[in-house]
């Protein structure tokens, strides 16, 4: 037993702080690409499209059912064999294609539920006064099915904050990855991971703060 | 508008599974006439009416309304968009955007389906909300309202449309008693416009008073219609006369 290197820690929060603003924007993009694929492969489920719905189900139960490691490197190490051109892809960009996939068939399928959850009446008003498909799901559908399903697409979001560290097996250096560089040179693997576990938890508990207080604003605007 | 459109509909089958909940309903509506549908529940009534919105897709039948025809058969989704455009309709449970306050529920489809301007769907829907009586609500959503304000917001909804035909699918059957007599004052006050409307419902005294034509349905088949007075007064058929007898317990 050896006592923790106190100062040694200090020292390391301000250079893990430093790649803060580097995970939170490859989780940022990554969350925003999902969200829109998510809601297009929720759609189409939805609306149960001939042959494209067998595909997206295949889709989502593909990246749903094998882990995002092997994803991961399945894109960043095992494409480029068969696409040549795939091996300029760089780290981080791997890394936000393997996240938005991987995430957007969890969150397609909550914008599934939400968009199955918003009463039926409101699809019979829409189509009682001739809207299209189309204008009732955008108009009316999916602002409520947003409602419903934002609780969970925001945990989500803590989700894709804490996987963005798999990167790092990427030779991205992100937080993580930094982490892991200051342990391999000082040793000291107890103390650094420390230090960026209880960065990650931080930043998640902010994260939950600014949810709870925009859940709080957003039931306020049409309870119903 | 509704002032020189003929409507007819022939032939109108639904079934659900082997049920047959209507069966090959003829029914011609001149301009203007408003006809209420009175039966007991689960003979088709309200399916008529979802039917001709294509709520619920017909089976078979011709429904035209002036000079669009729909055979329901055959009906690609531009002809069902373009009846339904044709065709108001008025929820039950009101089904009132639940996203929208009073005004967007009555522009919305001013403007998505009609292409009409911001500015001017809203001052319809001022007028509307005038005539139904809840200027001061045009801001509330749904949820604030009082069920009955919340279906004279769906019938202005429907009025805004200048529909050729107005749907009445038991307008008042969800609401609470305190709130049925605001909702009918509402309706008299359409009817008394000459909108052609088809009407479902089970206030007996409000169809006699409003209604050109009181159409008596069970097992999915017209069984007898006539003015008011002849369907209430002197009922032709014995099904009719049981009926009456039970909703009006004399007889």
């Amino acid at each position: 037993m050896r006592g923790l290197d106190v100062d040694y820690m200090i020292g390391l929060v301000p250079i893990i702080l430093g790649y803060v603003p580097k995970t939170l924007a490859m989780a940022s993009v990554a969350m925003v690409l999902a969200l829109i694929l998510a809601v297009l492969l929720a759609i189409v489920r939805v609306l149960k499209l001939p042959v494209v719905d067998q595909a997206v189900a295949l889709f989502i139960s593909f990246f749903r059912g094998t882990p995002l490691l092997v994803q991961l490197f399945l894109f960043y190490y095992g494409l480029p064999q068969l696409l040549p051109t795939l091996s300029k892809i760089d780290g981080v960009t791997a890394a936000i294609i393997g996240l938005t996939l991987h995430f957007s068939a969890y969150m397609a399928e909550s914008i599934r539920a939400a968009i199955m959850g918003v009463d039926r009446s409101q699809w019979e008003a829409s189509e009682s006064i001739g809207m299209t498909r189309a204008q009732m799901l955008r108009r009316i559908i999916l602002p409520q099915a947003a409602r419903i399903a934002a609780p969970t697409l925001m945990n989500y979001y803590i989700d894709v904050i804490k996987s963005t560290s798999l990167a790092f097996t990427l030779g991205v250096t992100e937080m993580m990855g930094a982490a892991q560089k200051e342990a391999a040179g000082s040793f000291l693997y107890l103390e650094a991971f420390l230090v960026v576990a209880v960065i990650y938890w931080l930043l998640v508990e902010a994260f939950s703060f600014l949810q709870r207080r925009l859940e709080t604003r957003m039931n306020r605007a049409f309870a119903r | 508008m509704s002032t020189d459109c003929h409507i007819t509909i022939q032939g109108l089958t639904k079934t659900f599974g082997a049920n047959t909940v209507l069966n090959a309903i003829d029914l011609a509506l001149e301009p203007g006439e408003r006809v209420a549908i009175i039966g007991p529940s689960g003979t088709g009534k309200s399916t008529l009416l979802r039917c001709l919105n294509f709520l619920d897709r017909p089976d078979a039948g011709l429904i035209t309304i002036g000079d669009h025809r729909v055979d329901a058969a055959h009906a690609s989704r531009a002809e069902i968009l373009a009846l339904r455009r044709r065709t108001g309709f008025v929820f039950q449970n009101y089904a009132l955007f639940a996203n929208k306050t009073a005004r967007q529920n009555i522009t919305e489809g001013l403007i998505t389906v009609r292409g009409w301007s911001r500015d001017r769907a809203e001052e319809r829907a001022d007028q509307v909300l005038a005539s139904i009586g809840l200027t001061d609500k045009a801001d509330s959503y749904p949820a604030s309202l009082s069920g009955g304000q919340q279906q004279r917001v769906g019938i202005g909804r429907a009025m805004a449309m200048d529909a050729d035909l107005l749907l009445f699918d038991e307008p008042t059957s969800a609401l609470d008693p305190e709130w049925v007599g605001e909702v009918l004052d509402l309706i008299r006050q359409v009817a008394d416009g000459r909108q052609t409307m088809l009407i479902v419902t089970h206030e007996m005294q409000f169809a006699r008073e409003i209604a050109d034509r009181v159409i008596f349905m069970e097992g999915g088949r017209i069984v007898e219609q006539g003015p008011p007075a002849q369907i209430f007064d002197a009922p032709q058929d014995d099904r009719t006369r049981a009926f009456l007898r039970r909703v009006t317990g004399n007889g």
